[in-house]
């Protein structure tokens, strides 16, 4: 019986936490009268929502699509990428400089040149969620495929097989989890490239929304649109949760984080 | 009698190791059925005998040769265990043993006709180690000693005509250690299968081996060789009786020696 109270517990203990955060927040604000042009309390932060429910819809959805696609192109290209650079050593050798000094430019800096290139809009925010997210997916991927087991190599090799047979039964499989763990990253990534880029370069989506709804000194709006943005973001990291439980259920097996 | 598996006057350093090379002038010939133990103490190049054995590498000086045939490549016809069992966690115990076939010829062209068939050998391998019916489970689902049975018939999947054992038994209790001595020892008296057994145990050297060879520090090459008379079948009760002991102990000494 204890079980299962415990259990629901646990289950509700998300939401309760998120109410109590929602109502502390409203308490401070009331209690040391904020004005609401500093920190708006969640009622009008609600309230700003139901006001704007148009262009927060329409916004919040240009930019899941800007953020959907970026990660698309950087699960695809990272994969690949991910599998060169953990098939050869020299190749792993030969890229990653390259990729640590890439990674350390802060993408927000490359959003000119991408609007150099491609002018304000759709294209340099997908590009910058590309861009961010792409690299998290190429060191795990090709983490996985460089710690295969020597010894299971020294089988399979032993019996002849070929560096692609090792790769396709033993290095992809072995590296799905560390895939879909880098997936939670990545779309979590996607989301800060396409929303910087909107806010710097773009006429749409909700990063520009809050940069007009700041110059306008709309506070509850801007608030509003980042709740819009949190709420985007944990659905998309809870689907990409969900598909690495189902993906790599033999990878899962360990009962230490569920208790 | 003619060698299966013959080393001859054989030294192999890895690339990029300083110092000495793992193993100078090593020479070792085990006839074929034989039943082979190599001792000796840590880093005497026991490994790389493992692999210059199976062609994963091959020697700056001296030769390999397997069934006659100086090893250039990877050899085929032999099947490794090691330490740790290496199970695939994604596949169940029984994909697991098929993995040598997907990819040993010819084996592997005919594995989508001859798939039940392959299926139906994994299992009575799994029942002849005591595993039977434990195919559909996950190899993190059994014991360390039930992986290590499944690990040994994965190398027998193929029919290997040699079986390489790496230390297979070094991470299990004493126990179970045992137990699989005697899976080994009846795998081996039933199938005629040519054997080497790397390990640091010498009780279960004498106890498994037609012959033992001890091998000296770094760089490793055989410094006695010691053929157990022991009548076979040998049952666990004669690790107990004097003239084993007394094997034990002269290989003992020896080791020591080696270690100086």
């Amino acid at each position: 019986m204890t079980m299962t109270r415990a259990n629901l517990l646990i289950k509700a203990s998300p939401w309760l936490f998120t109410i109590g955060l929602l109502l502390f927040w409203e308490a401070v604000v009331r209690a040391f009268n904020i004005p609401t042009f500093f920190l708006p309390p969640p009622s009008l932060i609600a309230q700003a929502f139901v006001e704007f429910w148009g262009p927060i819809a329409r916004n919040s959805w240009i930019t899941l699509e800007t953020t959907l696609i970026g990660f698309g192109l950087a699960v695809g290209f990272g994969l690949l990428l991910g599998l060169v650079v953990g098939w050869s050593r020299a190749i792993y050798a030969g890229l990653y400089p390259l990729m640590i000094g890439f990674n350390a430019i802060p993408k927000v800096a490359l959003v000119p040149i991408l609007v150099l290139w491609f002018g304000i809009g759709f294209v340099p925010a997908v590009l910058t969620a590309f861009l961010i997210s792409f690299f998290p997916i190429v060191v795990n991927v090709a983490t996985g495929l460089a710690t295969i087991e020597p010894e299971l190599e020294d089988v399979l090799k032993a019996l002849g097989a070929s560096k692609l047979d090792i790769m396709r039964k033993v290095g992809i499989p072995r590296t799905l989890p560390y895939f879909f763990g880098s997936l939670k990253v990545a779309i979590t990534l996607a989301f800060v490239g396409s929303v910087i880029s909107e806010s710097v370069a773009s006429n749409y989506g909700i990063g520009n929304l809050m940069l007009q709804a700041q110059a306008q000194f709309q506070v509850p709006l801007i608030f509003a649109g980042l709740v819009a943005l949190a709420v985007e973001g944990i659905v998309m990291y809870a689907l990409m949760a969900v598909l690495e439980k189902r993906m790599t259920r033999w990878a899962q097996r360990s009962g230490f984080s569920q208790t | 009698m003619t060698a299966f598996v013959s080393l001859e006057n054989v030294s192999h350093a890895y690339a990029g190791a300083e110092g000495a090379p793992a193993v100078e002038g090593l020479t070792l010939d085990v006839a074929e059925g034989e039943f082979a133990a190599v001792v000796g103490p840590s880093g005497c190049g026991k490994s790389t005998l493992m692999k210059l054995a199976t062609g994963l590498q091959f020697p700056f000086k001296g030769t390999v040769t397997v069934a006659g045939e100086r090893v250039s490549k990877p050899v085929k016809i032999a099947g490794m265990a090691f330490q740790a069992p290496t199970l695939l966690p994604w596949r169940t115990t029984l994909d697991n043993l098929l993995l040598p076939l997907e990819i040993v010829e010819p084996y592997r062209r005919e594995m989508r006709r001859r798939k039940p068939e392959f299926a139906e050998r994994a299992n009575n391998l799994l029942g002849s180690v005591g595993l039977r019916d434990q195919g559909g489970k996950f190899p993190w689902e059994l014991s360390g000693g039930m992986q290590q049975r499944a690990s040994l018939c994965r190398a027998l999947i193929h029919e290997p005509k040699l079986l390489m054992l790496d230390e297979p038994f070094g991470a299990l209790d004493a126990f179970t250690r045992e137990e699989l001595w005697c899976v080994i020892r009846d795998l081996h008296a039933s199938r005629k299968i040519t054997v080497i057994l790397v390990t640091h145990d010498l009780r279960e050297a004498v106890f498994l081996a037609d012959r033992i060879f001890v091998m000296s520090a770094r760089p490793g090459r055989v410094i006695a060789e010691r053929r157990i008379e022991l009548p076979r079948p040998r049952d666990l009760e004669v690790t107990f009786t004097t003239p084993f002991q007394d094997i034990v102990h002269e290989l003992r000494a020896h080791i020591v020696k080696a270690r100086q």
